[in-house]
């Protein structure tokens, strides 16, 4: 348990059953008054910013969060089924969870799956995945549109802009932290 | 550890501040830092130090010397006050107090805006000062306003009902505080009879306290009151103070005595207390108390 005197940036706590990150913390005693813990704090599953400010003597739960290496497996209807290769346990995670990173999942990859309770609240990724490109126009030689760049639809779905160049079948890497395109990968 | 500047910076203040006082014709005095009995007061709480306590100001033994008959006296030391640490807060820092018998509030208030302006001057800083992005001109006179009126002007509720609510502080840190002193120093004033345990009452409205603060930039710089000289009234607000504190559950402490029995001789009189490191702050313009003293505790 916390007390509002533990409160500081970076602290994890409980708020209404939810994990929440202190983002900004401030103590403050206006004259002859009671001292004040003011905090900006985030959802840790939501992203929602708040503020709230405490007393002496408020107590917290602390978030307790894991952190732990899995494989994808395989998608089933709006859950992606991931595997502990220690122990072998499976999780399935929402796509809502998932966020961006549903776009960059490809059987067998590893990611970091972030869990509060039973529940998986984030995936990191790796911050470069290669990923197959499965349709792009064709680019003529010659071409005078000046476009320099299309759009492609890799194999999880997720269509971006690649440069004229990328045909359909091959490998490109993506930065999985802005979802662009980075480079060609030669097979 | 500091840059140099800082440091050096800050003994500049501390003698521009003893220039004034000396040349005001203040006695400086040293009062003990440790002492067997604290004033109550719900909010802060002292240091014990074997089974006495480190002072959390010097304001009795102060007031004792007026009793005594030292008319204007000022003094500059260290205080403790445990759990208080923030950008604005170490539990050890220095206050500057002051003291003139036959005087009040008002009178006080117009000590203040000279002996700003002559800490200013005496550094090279002129009449406007730069903190937190904001100028601040330092001529007189500086805003001054009620404490109802400011809740009126910037908070979402009038002040009896955050008083009713408890939400006052809250209300004061987040709504008002950072809206004083933006343009010049201001002058909170009248604050609520139950937030001055030591401060005279209105003769006109005994719900309201004669004592006052002031800002620069949103940060509150100091605390002053037209001194209570009531025995009686001071004893009961004290053990007011004292169930308080038991209600929260914080030790008790003794009551102080002699300073009670010698507060009958004590004449009308205005004091304050001055944060010496925020001013530091403001003349320096840095964000948190940590880049104007030597160590942080963290730092021991």
């Amino acid at each position: 348990m916390y007390t509002s005197a533990d409160l500081r940036k970076g602290l994890k706590i409980i708020i209404d059953g939810e994990p929440y990150i202190v983002t900004v913390f401030d103590f403050s005693k206006p004259g002859k008054g009671q001292a004040l813990y003011r905090t900006k704090m985030r959802n840790m599953i939501t992203g929602i910013q708040i503020e709230r400010t405490y007393r002496p003597g408020d107590t917290f739960e602390p978030a307790s969060l894991e952190e732990r290496e899995m494989q994808f497996l395989y998608k089933e209807d709006t859950h992606y089924h991931f595997m502990d290769n220690q122990t072998y346990e499976q999780i399935a995670i929402d796509e809502q969870a998932l966020g961006e990173a549903k776009n960059f999942l490809t059987e067998n990859m590893n990611a970091r799956i972030l869990r509060f309770g039973d529940r998986a609240i984030g995936v990191e990724l790796p911050n470069f995945v290669n990923l197959r490109v499965i349709k792009a126009e064709s680019w003529a030689r010659g071409d005078t549109s000046g476009s320099d760049s299309k759009p492609a639809t890799l194999e999880t779905g997720y269509v971006l802009r690649v440069p004229p160049f990328v045909q359909e079948g091959e490998l490109i890497t993506i930065d999985t932290r802005t979802g662009e395109y980075s480079t060609r990968v030669k097979e | 550890m500091r840059r140099r500047s800082a440091l050096q910076a800050r003994a500049s203040i501390l003698q521009a501040i003893r220039l004034f006082f000396v040349n005001q014709g203040y006695l400086e005095v040293e009062t003990p830092h440790r002492i067997p009995a604290p004033a109550p007061e719900s909010h802060i709480d002292a240091v014990p130090s074997g089974s006495w306590f480190l002072h959390t100001s010097p304001e009795l033994c102060m007031k004792r010397l007026l009793a005594a008959g030292y008319e204007k006296i000022f003094q500059i030391c260290r205080c403790w006050r445990g759990e208080e640490r923030g950008r604005l807060h170490t539990p050890e820092f220095t206050l500057l107090e002051w003291y003139r018998a036959e005087s009040d509030y008002r009178a006080l208030m117009e000590e203040c805006e000279a002996f700003i302006q002559a800490v200013a001057s005496t550094l090279g800083l002129g009449d406007k000062l730069h903190f937190r992005g904001q100028t601040i001109d330092l001529t007189r006179p500086w805003e001054r306003i009620s404490v109802e009126d400011a809740f009126q002007r910037y908070a979402p509720m009038p002040m009896r009902r955050a008083l009713a609510e408890h939400v006052f502080d809250e209300v004061m840190v987040e709504k008002i505080e950072p809206r004083l002193g933006s343009s010049r120093p201001t002058f909170l004033y009248d604050y609520p009879a139950e937030r001055g345990a030591l401060a005279r009452l209105k003769g006109d409205d005994p719900t309201l306290a004669e004592r006052f603060e002031f800002y620069i930039g949103g940060l509150e710089l100091a605390n002053a009151f037209s001194e209570l000289i009531d025995t009686k009234e001071q004893r009961e607000r004290f053990l007011a103070e004292q169930a308080y504190r038991r209600s929260l559950s914080k030790p008790p402490y003794p009551l102080p005595e002699k300073f009670l029995r010698e507060l009958g001789t004590m004449p009308p009189a205005a004091g304050i207390a001055l944060g010496v490191d925020r001013l530091v702050m403001v003349l320096l313009d840095t964000p948190t108390i940590d880049e104007v003293v030597a160590f942080t505790p963290e730092e021991l």
